[in-house]
């Protein structure tokens, strides 16, 4: 079985079979990174641009290490470093890769549907490693896995999924991609970091986090950025915390079992106190550990697809 | 000048109430007379069995770009995309570099329109000066160079108080004061209808809020200083529901709707395609619908297009960074005779909407096919069906979310003052 698109620019692509293929094909390339030797053949010859836009760390590395393991040959083209700073469109930016030919192009970029313009004017397949308030489909990806690892599977968990919803394309992704696996889940936050309408995508709502948690099997809390409060989305990181920072005593609220999560990078004594960030229901580090293993599955699976267009032709 | 004769049309003319198969005798660039079996020896005559005859058609809102902007498009240009589409008469809006905030640009565009136009061309002035809101601009002076209402547009005037001042001056001339209706702090940078689709998206949302506050604002000021205030491309079931409880006390409100907001929603952003993002933006369902039924119920006075054109260099970018606006003049007729087929406005009204509806805004002596009124006449084929495509264009621009859409009814022909400037009626319905 492969994926059905050439490109990875969202969960919203993604049938509940193929989720269940990315993930357990992450399971069985897992242990190459437990390997001494944490090589595979399986990309040599291949070439994977990692184009970021927008600053990144823990992606831009995680998608290095896993394009690395698979033997590809990888180039890091940074806004920073670009012409994109000089004022060069992204339509241009995107032919001038293209004229280098790379087999994949993973791209980080601050506005909404950015990849989805690459994938319309390049011929490489583009992995969507963030754009804009829309999706991030791997971390998505290796949130499912690292939850499937601890609780079996995804049908019938109850999620909450807390903080800036609003500008959280982890939220999104993780939206689609829970109710699409049958999980049940509930969204919390201020009003003001809600986004209109958000329940017709299938999730719950609710503003007190106390009734978010409250028998829960898993809890994901989101990144909250100073400038949300300059912009009067709330008064103060201190009002923040006091009505949304997840800690020990709220956390009773959740099921026994539950575990806890984030994209990272957390603001301790914010949205999450160390008491539970560094506590023993924490997954936070297995998230990151996993990421490896879940993109490896998709350039792994997207190559696939990459042969098959090929063979075609 | 040759004498017409438009033979064995329908002849569809609301300000008259006709509407018959009739024929119209066109002499010296006025209607000389229009009835059942004329005949006049030396007229050329004209067969229009099976189609529409109309007064010509007023398109109050169009983006010329020039002067400024010659690259999306041109009075030239432009008069002839709309004399293409059907249009014998356009109103084009301020918002050009420089703006039109006085006599000297309005008596170039004037001039531009005297030289290289195709149709009529009425300019709108600024409300104030350079569009910025604080000082009211010089509307006597343009009206004299012949600007025919006043406008700020793209930038709204955001103080109620020189709102009220525009009201209240306007009242001089009896021109009305346009108001591009969104409370910019409210948009907050808001790029596409703020709703279920904009969440799903991740796009910032353009609440229909911002419009309905503003649309409320105007109209208590019209009631309050006795002004007319015309509202421009109304999106929202709100605001309607407000311009049609103005009319009720009698304020002196009017509006026009864009052929866009009655055929799209939002669900046509969702491929990110900038062809579809305009502002106001594309609302939901309900708000559509509630549109129509404001066309239909005599609440909407006019419709227009808003057409906006911009280089595909521009909007071949990233959605949130593309300039706002689409191309309209060239799509409008057989988008809203679709309308007609679909049974939701008659074509009487459609034609009323397009005519008498915006001549009686502007205060301008068009829109009917009244004896001894100027021969602007819009030739309809309500059935030829076609293929909305950029190739066939007369606009400097294609940025448009129609193309490619397969259509029933089209604009064949337009004369302007008896003479013909544009003529399809032989071109075989499959180009």
């Amino acid at each position: 079985m492969q994926l059905k698109a050439p490109h990875l620019l969202g969960i919203e692509q993604l049938e509940p079979d193929e989720i269940t293929l990315v993930l357990d094909t992450a399971e069985s390339l897992a242990e190459i990174s437990r390997r001494e030797i944490k090589k595979v053949p399986t990309l040599r010859g291949r070439t994977v641009v990692n184009f970021f836009v927008e600053p990144s760390t823990r992606t831009l590395s995680s998608f290095e290490l896993a394009e690395k393991r698979l033997s590809a040959d990888t180039l890091n083209f940074s806004a920073s470093k670009s012409s994109f700073v000089k004022g060069e469109t992204l339509l241009d930016t995107a032919k001038n890769l293209e004229a280098m030919a790379p087999d994949f192009i993973v791209m980080r970029h601050n506005q909404a549907g950015a990849p989805h313009f690459l994938a319309r004017h390049c011929s490489s397949s583009i992995i969507n490693a963030g754009d804009g308030a829309h999706e991030h489909p791997t971390q998505a990806l290796l949130d499912a896995y690292t939850i499937r690892q601890r609780k079996g599977a995804l049908k019938g968990l109850r999620v909450a999924i807390i903080g800036d919803i609003l500008h959280s394309r982890v939220a999104r992704s993780n939206i689609l991609l829970l109710t699409r696996m049958g999980a049940e889940v509930t969204l919390c936050g201020p009003p003001t970091l809600i986004p209109r309408e958000v329940e017709r995508m299938g999730c719950g709502v609710t503003h007190r986090m106390e009734e978010a948690l409250e028998g829960v099997n898993v809890v994901m809390m989101l990144r909250i950025q100073l400038e949300r409060m300059h912009a009067g989305f709330f008064p103060s990181l201190r009002e923040y915390a006091r009505l949304y920072g997840l800690d020990a005593r709220r956390f009773q609220r959740a099921a026994n079992d539950a575990i806890i999560m984030h994209p990272g990078p957390m603001n301790r004594g914010v949205e999450i106190m160390s008491d539970v960030a560094d506590g023993n229901a924490s997954v936070i580090l297995e998230q990151v550990t996993n990421g490896v293993a879940v993109r490896m599955a998709v350039l792994y699976l997207l190559a696939g697809g990459v042969e098959r267009e090929e063979a075609a032709a | 000048m040759k004498k017409l004769l438009l033979k064995n049309g329908r002849v569809v003319d609301p300000a008259s109430g006709r509407d018959a198969k009739l024929d119209v005798l066109i002499a010296g660039g006025k209607i000389a007379e229009v009835g059942a079996g004329l005949s006049s020896p030396d007229a050329e005559v004209l067969d229009m069995k099976g189609l529409v005859v109309c007064p010509g058609f007023i398109d109050m809102h169009v983006h010329l770009r020039e002067p400024g902007q010659e690259w999306k498009e041109t009075v030239a240009t432009g008069t002839r995309a709309a004399a293409a589409g059907g249009f014998t008469g356009i109103a084009c809006m301020p918002n050009t570099i420089p703006v039109n905030d006085s006599r000297s640009v309005t008596e170039f565009i004037a001039a531009q329109a005297a030289e290289q136009g195709t149709v009529a061309v009425y300019p709108i002035g600024c409300v104030t000066k350079g569009q910025m809101g604080e000082e009211l601009a010089e509307m006597g002076d343009m009206i004299e160079a012949g600007a025919r209402a006043f406008s700020d547009d793209g930038k709204p005037v955001l103080s109620s108080l020189i709102m009220r001042k525009a009201l209240e001056y306007s009242q001089i001339f009896d021109l009305p004061i346009i108001d591009h209706c969104e409370d910019p702090v409210l948009v907050d940078g808001g790029v596409m209808n703020e709703g279920d689709v904009s969440t799903r998206l991740g796009l910032r949302g353009w609440p229909g809020v911002a419009e309905d506050v503003m649309v409320e604002r105007d109209i208590m000021l019209a009631e309050y200083t006795g002004g007319h205030v015309h509202i421009a491309h109304m999106s929202t079931g709100r605001s309607a529901d407000l311009v049609r409880e103005g009319k009720r006390r009698n304020v002196r409100v009017t509006c026009e709707v864009t052929p866009h907001h009655l055929v799209l929603t939002d669900e046509a952003v969702a491929t990110y395609d900038t062809s579809a993002k305009m502002n106001p933006p594309l609302r939901d369902e309900s708000d559509r619908t509630a549109l129509i039924e404001a066309l239909a119920d005599g609440t909407v006075d006019a419709i227009a297009t808003d057409h906006a054109p911009h280089h595909s260099d521009e909007k071949c970018v990233e959605f949130a960074l593309a300039p706002f606006g689409i191309v309209g003049l060239e799509t409008a007729i057989s988008l809203c005779l679709g309308l007609v087929h679909e049974q939701a406005i008659t074509l009487e009204r459609m034609v009323e909407l397009f005519t008498v509806g915006p001549a009686r805004i502007l205060h301008l002596d068009k829109g009917t096919l009244a004896q001894g009124a100027d021969a602007d006449i819009t030739v309809l084929d309500p059935d030829r069906e076609l293929t909305l495509e950029a190739a066939s264009f007369e606009s400097k621009s294609a940025n448009s979310p129609f193309l490619g859409w397969k259509v029933r009814g089209a604009p064949v022909m337009t004369l302007v003052g008896g003479r013909i400037v544009h003529d399809a009626r032989a071109i075989s319905p499959s180009r």
